[in-house]
């Protein structure tokens, strides 16, 4: 066990007695729970996003058990569907508003991003504890929707079945879908925050001498995430007022029945969610340029391309949301803009993965916790890459719309790509945050289980696509019970 | 490392700049990040509304004449009002900040008074205009129940105080079902009056729609719209309680953080040195002022 050397810069200038760290400077829950420091609001947000993912976990595994069996295992009957139907959203909200979305930013981000430029902390300390809490009201209205009557839309909320489902299990009105889709809002205001802290932290607070093109490349992916943050979840944000709005007014805006236009909620729906994937994955590629140059034992190869082609993703990935409708009723001159697109981002994607390789290329490797992980990103997110070429295509993607294919491409990107990067880079920083080294066989292990598991859940996923398979159902190729896209 | 919670209980570099964050070098480094801060929010405060701009130029798009026929609802001279009235709080705002720079504290709090009372009489006039949205019964889609024409034309004007009640058809409350408006709807339309008699509409009938007329006609230079009345008109007044709604919501947020840096204000906390809430308070309100610039044009002023 070592000890974290006390940062001299990181006090204020007041000397601190050996041993003193931002662990045990204060003492107590208050010190924790009122704290302005970056560092403990990220390993805040570091256990809350954990749980999270316990949570989407446990709601996984009812969705596989459900499907060992072609009748269903869990639910056998017409009546019990539903709870497939919540199963599946709620794994896919958690996963994607709780876990994926803030993980990264919101955990590796908040603890390493002042350090690394040199700045004693974010540009707004108490508009980050704030952040931190959105997260934890919207994750708790989440649960609470869970308790009132349970959702069972999607996570994509798709109207107009959002505006119509809904039950109410306690007996206090049938709410349970407002109280997600609010929770979500304020996951979004999380989300927006913390992006404009780390913008201005990165314009305002570098020290004199680190200027844009010295900063590490975790960095550079964490100013594109939060340019996406900024600039799109406020989109996400008016679009579940509206459909709030919707169901406690009677708006029409999205309603069919009032002259509405369901369409427009998914243009406004995925304006934001195609943007999201790029704040899911972005981050943990920058993991992917520290942990590969550091275990390579060499400089990163292409800095200035792999910076830029963070950028790049971002501005091409805020034009592409359209191939997520490409059978729901799109122009084909717009649904062949958009294909077209959607290949550029491979451009700047394949820019990163080759600099990566070439940065491998001759390097001294050494197979530590973190190398593994982030080897395993390379080989996941290859495939996970090539086959959102196939979805990208108007074509092809008319076929393969709403299967399973679709399901394994984005496990592929988001579990192949950004959790194993986020595992790469809790082990990477680990001895940073906890002042303790991880037992390295152990990590080891985990990630050849992790790699394993993974891919022997989800390539049979791509084969069952070809039988035109439906991706979302309770009773495994049987019916056509078709929910969401 | 320190908690802000207890930096400000310890002495560091800057110990004598009052406001000054322990995390940064100078009060123009502050200043300078806090601009930067509040622009982005402001942006996302834009692109939060641009969702709504966005729905009103497909539905404008797609149903030109929905718009054009309900805007007439909307009393032009009170949105006038209220347009005068932010623009003018506008110029209160902005002076406040120049007040703040100069440390005249004086004026800044009463110029943050007018700009807080400019707010509150807008919300008044957004009242006054809601109250007769209320009473004509031109609410959102769900709540879409006209019984008043555009300008104010009530049954009662067009049918007569007795003929009324005989006249009227029963109001159509599903909009999924909505049937065009039964007051002077027909009289632009070009399809000839179907024959009376024997083979077409009862004579009964003939009698009360050529009374209708002879009404309508006496009254028809006071009525602003003669064509039929285009369907789905609910969608236009979903559009401007959201927008107008979310708006109003914005200026009352702007009071309260107004009524709080008055309160600083009076305190006497800003001064030349310090002066970033109110500039940015400021910034805040400019953006929903120019909210409402953009708002009024588009939905009171359409041709």
């Amino acid at each position: 066990m070592t000890t974290i050397t006390p940062d001299l810069a990181h006090s204020g200038g007041v000397p601190v007695s050996a041993g003193d760290n931002y662990l045990t400077h204060g003492r107590g829950i208050a010190s924790w729970i009122f704290t302005l420091d970056h560092k403990r609001i990220g390993v805040m947000y570091l256990v809350s996003v954990l749980s999270a993912f316990f949570l989407g976990g446990i709601f996984a595994m009812v969705i596989r058990t459900q499907l060992i069996n072609p009748n269903g295992a869990i639910f056998t009957d017409q009546a019990h569907f539903r709870y497939y139907n919540e199963m599946f959203t709620l794994h896919g909200a958690v996963m994607i508003f709780l876990v994926l979305i803030p993980g990264i930013p919101g955990a590796l981000g908040n603890f390493v991003l002042p350090i690394m430029l040199g700045a004693k902390d974010v540009a707004f300390p108490r508009l980050n504890l704030g952040s931190y809490y959105l997260y934890v009201s919207g994750a708790l209205l989440a649960i609470l929707a869970i308790v009132v009557g349970g959702v069972e839309t999607g996570w994509t909320f798709y109207t107009p079945y959002s505006v119509t489902t809904d039950v109410d299990k306690l007996g206090l009105g049938k709410h349970a879908v407002e109280f997600m889709v609010f929770g979500v809002f304020l996951l979004g205001f999380s989300s927006i925050f913390t992006g404009m802290n780390f913008i201005v932290t990165m314009h305002k607070l570098r020290p004199p001498g680190m200027t844009w093109f010295r900063m590490p490349l975790f960095l550079w992916a964490i100013y594109a995430t939060s340019i996406i943050q900024v600039l799109a979840t406020p989109v996400l944000g008016i679009t579940l007022l509206l459909l709030i709005a919707e169901r406690t007014l009677k708006v029409g805006i999205f309603n069919p029945a009032y002259g509405g236009d369901p369409v427009l909620f998914q243009h406004f729906f995925w304006f934001y969610s195609h943007p999201a994937v790029y704040i899911m994955i972005l981050p943990a590629m920058g993991i992917m340029s520290e942990v590969i140059a550091t275990f390579s034992r060499k400089h990163i190869f292409g800095y200035k391309f792999i910076a830029l082609s963070s950028i790049a993703i971002a501005i091409i990935g805020f034009l592409v949301w359209g191939h997520h409708m490409f059978p729901n009723g799109q122009s084909t001159m717009l649904a062949t803009i958009f294909s077209f697109l959607t290949m550029a981002v491979a451009i700047p994607s394949a820019i990163k993965v080759w600099n990566w390789l070439a940065t491998m290329y001759r390097g001294s490797i050494d197979l530590k916790t973190p190398m593994c992980y982030a080897m395993g990103f390379l080989f996941l997110f290859a495939i996970g890459g090539l086959t959102g070429v196939f979805l990208g295509t108007l074509s092809v993607d008319v076929h393969l719309h709403d299967t399973y294919f679709v399901v394994a491409h984005f496990h592929y990107v988001m579990f192949g790509g950004t959790m194993m990067g986020f595992l790469a880079g809790i082990h990477y920083w680990w001895p940073k945050i906890t002042g303790k080294m991880y037992n390295e066989t152990l990590g080891r292990i985990g990630c050849v289980l992790v790699f394993i598991g993974f891919n022997l859940t989800f390539f049979p996923q791509f084969i069952r696509a070809r039988t035109a398979c439906r991706g979302v159902m309770p009773r495994t190729c049987r019916s056509f019970i078709r929910i969401t896209s | 490392m320190t908690t802000v919670a207890q930096e400000s209980h310890e002495p560091h570099e800057h110990g004598n700049e009052e406001h000054l964050a322990h995390h940064w070098d100078t009060p123009k480094q502050q200043f300078d990040a806090g601009k930067l801060g509040i622009w982005l929010f402001l942006t996302t405060e834009i692109l939060l509304f641009s969702g709504l701009f966005c729905a009103y130029s497909v539905y404008r798009a797609n149903h030109p004449e929905v718009f054009e026929y309900a805007h007439l609802y909307l009393n032009k001279w009170l949105g006038a009002v209220n347009t005068i009235v932010l623009i003018f709080s506008s110029l209160t705002m902005a002076w406040g900040v120049r007040a703040a720079q100069l440390g005249q504290k004086k004026l800044l709090v009463t110029l943050l008074g007018i700009t807080l009372a400019c707010g509150g009489v807008f919300m008044c006039v957004k009242f006054v205009e809601y109250k007769d949205k209320w009473s004509h019964g031109t609410l959102w889609a769900g709540e879409y129940h006209p019984h008043v024409l555009p300008g104010g034309v009530t049954k009662a004007d067009v049918f007569g105080p007795g003929g009324a009640a005989a006249a009227t058809p029963t109001l159509p409350n599903a909009p999924a079902t909505q049937k065009a408006f039964d007051g002077p709807i027909f009289e632009g339309s070009t399809v000839a009056r179907a024959p009376a008699g024997p083979a077409g509409l009862s004579a009964a009938w003939v009698e009360k729609e050529s009374a209708r007329e002879e009404h309508l006609s006496v009254r028809d230079t006071e009525r602003p719209w003669t064509g039929p009345v285009p369907k789905n008109t609910q969608i236009f007044f979903s559009i401007y309680f959201l927008m107008t709604g979310l708006h109003g919501l914005h200026v009352l947020a702007g009071m309260a953080v107004i009524g709080w840096i008055m309160l600083r204000a009076s305190r006497g906390e800003f001064g030349p040195k310090y002066f970033n809430p109110v500039d940015f308070v400021g910034l805040y309100w400019h953006v929903v002022d120019i909210v409402w610039i953009f708002l009024f044009p588009l939905l009171y002023l359409i041709h």
